[in-house]
């Protein structure tokens, strides 16, 4: 089900006392890489590092890759499923949204290979 | 407003309290620990629901009160009365009855709290609440249960005035030339309203002069009628307080706030039940929903901890007084709101409140993250049965309090019966030192 990981990271985020506008921003982001992951890959796995006042959100997924990423990242593309389009998914705004919620973003990606997202987010929230 | 120091108006009863495990396991925010054979409550934690004074057997849990004797103080005393209050009561009591008990107790004036809905709707308050779905803070365990455990639904919760505020303010308004002596209580239905008003700086502690517990108002009310039973009939005319509208009547009940919103609403009423919904809310991205509307009672305040009657016939007692009160504003009393309008029109909305960080394992994150992962450590030794005896209320919180150095591996029973030996070791593993024979330890420790 999609948003389970999204849910548990939450919980441990309030445990680590982030400042809950971050916790957003990081829930936001990694939903939505969750939901691409189980869309459009075959599997995939998530990694967090915590440092002093940043956290890196890794989404590392076991393929097939993104052969367009310019056309991935423009809102309102999507290759969803009819099947993901039904369950409301597969709007094409996933990495748009994730671009927009994290502070800094780094796409590894190849068709035919796998896809590995890296997400930075800062705690120091702008006031 | 978080810097306020909240006031807990729950508190055990040390000679009753046998350190059975009810409350403990019942506490929606897992703020009570057993100790010594003692429960005790975390007061960062509670957020004065209830929920444990209603499951304990021993009656070890109570709320604070005030005696009447506080009205002595004014000359001018003025209650302010949830509708709620009056379905205490069996049909055979009327209104009239009640009311007049109540200004032969010493009140010179009584308000409905709902009166304050339809203040708010003459004067066309508007909500200045920013997030979507807009969270009714008019349920005070709610908005504290938001606090600490929804911190990021914080910004969802309405900033209106409660309809109890707005009356009062409406009553100071138009008592003016009585201020000297003038005294503005409340009666409350439950323990987190009284928290609420006996938190020094918010605004209920400005308003109001003192709080009067349903239980309290209700029995003083029992023995005035019984006492007066020839006198009845006179008191009829009594009943002279400003009657509100028939839907402001129903404010208290489910769905009853959900009438006076356009859109989608939805309402939730009892404490699990409305965890199990943020639990939702917080993880969906996007919801239909424009207002909710929350209570931490079953059937909304009417389940109140301190009422008195059952809440279904308290409900039904409620909605058959509605029916009979019209669907418009008096003409007078529409009138009196006008003329106080500008005592208060501009100040009908709240300083939003802020999430209060206290789930954390630690103030510092890296500190926060050492203990997470003791904690994990530690979980993976214990029984995970969730039993209790410990003194927390589930293996995962124990874990969570030992990495906090909060508790010892010692205090579980399952462990100590299944190895002596290996659980010496494991708290030593810990770090912890050999405790007491009994390896309890104390919060403070």
């Amino acid at each position: 089900m999609a948003g389970v990981a999204a849910s548990n990271l939450k919980r441990l985020l309030k445990q680590l006392n982030i400042p809950p506008l971050t916790i957003k921003r990081i829930i936001v982001a990694v939903f939505e890489a969750e939901v691409n992951v189980i869309a459009h890959s075959y599997g995939g796995r998530i990694l967090c590092d915590f440092e002093e006042d940043e956290i890196h959100v890794q989404v590392i997924d076991t393929g097939p890759g993104i052969p367009d990423l310019e056309l991935a990242m423009t809102e309102g593309w999507s290759t969803a499923s009819d099947e993901v389009r039904e369950l409301g998914y597969g709007a094409g705004m996933g990495l748009p949204n994730i671009a927009k919620s994290c502070d800094e973003l780094s796409i590894y990606t190849k068709a035919g290979d796998h896809t590995r997202l890296s997400m930075l987010f800062r705690l120091k929230e702008k006031a | 407003m978080s810097t306020q120091i909240f006031h807990h108006a729950l508190y055990i009863v040390e000679p009753a309290c046998k350190g059975c495990t009810h409350c403990m396991k019942r506490c929606p925010t897992q703020a009570i620990r057993i100790a010594k054979g003692k429960a005790r409550i975390d007061n960062d934690l509670c957020i004065e629901c209830g929920q444990c004074m209603a499951v304990c057997p021993n009656n070890a849990i109570a709320i604070e009160q005030d005696s009447l004797s506080q009205l002595q103080a004014y000359t001018t005393r003025v209650a302010i009365i949830p509708a709620v209050f009056f379905a205490q009561f069996d049909d055979s009591v009327t209104l009239g009855h009640i009311t007049g008990a109540l200004y032969a107790l010493g009140f010179t004036h009584l308000y409905l709290a709902e009166t304050g809905v339809d203040i708010l709707t003459v004067l066309e308050a508007e909500d200045q609440g920013a997030g979507r779905p807009l969270i009714s803070n008019f349920c005070p365990s709610v908005q504290r249960l938001i606090q600490v455990r929804f911190p990021l639904l914080v910004d969802n919760l309405s900033t209106l005035r409660s309809p109890a505020q707005v009356t009062a303010m409406f009553a100071r308004s138009e008592l003016p030339g009585l201020s000297d002596g003038l005294g503005i209580f409340y009666f409350s239905p439950c323990a987190a309203k009284i928290a609420q008003f006996k938190t020094e700086g918010s605004e209920e502690h400005r308003l109001f002069d003192g709080i009067i517990n349903f239980d309290t108002a209700y029995n003083l009310v029992c023995t005035y009628l019984a006492k007066h039973k020839g006198e009845m009939q006179e008191e009829k005319s009594s009943f002279s307080f400003p009657v509100c509208t028939r839907k402001a009547l129903r404010w208290s009940l489910v769905k009853g706030q959900s009438s006076h919103h356009s859109g989608r609403c939805l309402a939730v009423d009892e404490m699990h039940n409305v965890i199990e919904f943020l639990e939702i809310l917080e993880d969906e991205q996007d919801t239909n929903l424009q207002f909710l509307e929350l209570d931490a009672c079953a059937e909304g305040c009417v389940g109140g901890i301190l009422t008195v009657r059952n809440r279904f016939l308290a409900t039904e007692r409620l909605r058959h007084w509605s029916s009979t009160v019209p669907k418009q504003l008096d003409q007078d009393l529409c009138e009196r709101i006008l003329k106080q309008k500008k005592a208060f029109e501009k100040n009908l909305n709240l300083e939003p409140v802020l999430p209060l960080q206290v789930l954390g394992l630690d103030t510092d994150h890296a500190k926060a993250l050492q203990k997470l992962r003791k904690a994990e450590r530690i979980l993976a030794a214990l029984p995970l049965i969730d039993c209790g005896l410990c003194g927390s209320p589930s293996c995962k919180a124990l874990a969570e309090d030992i990495a906090k150095s909060k508790a010892s591996i010692r205090q579980c029973a399952v462990l100590k019966l299944k190895s002596a030996k290996d659980l010496n070791s494991l708290a030593r593993i810990w770090g912890e030192r050999s405790t007491a024979a009994d390896g309890l330890q104390d919060d403070q420790a």
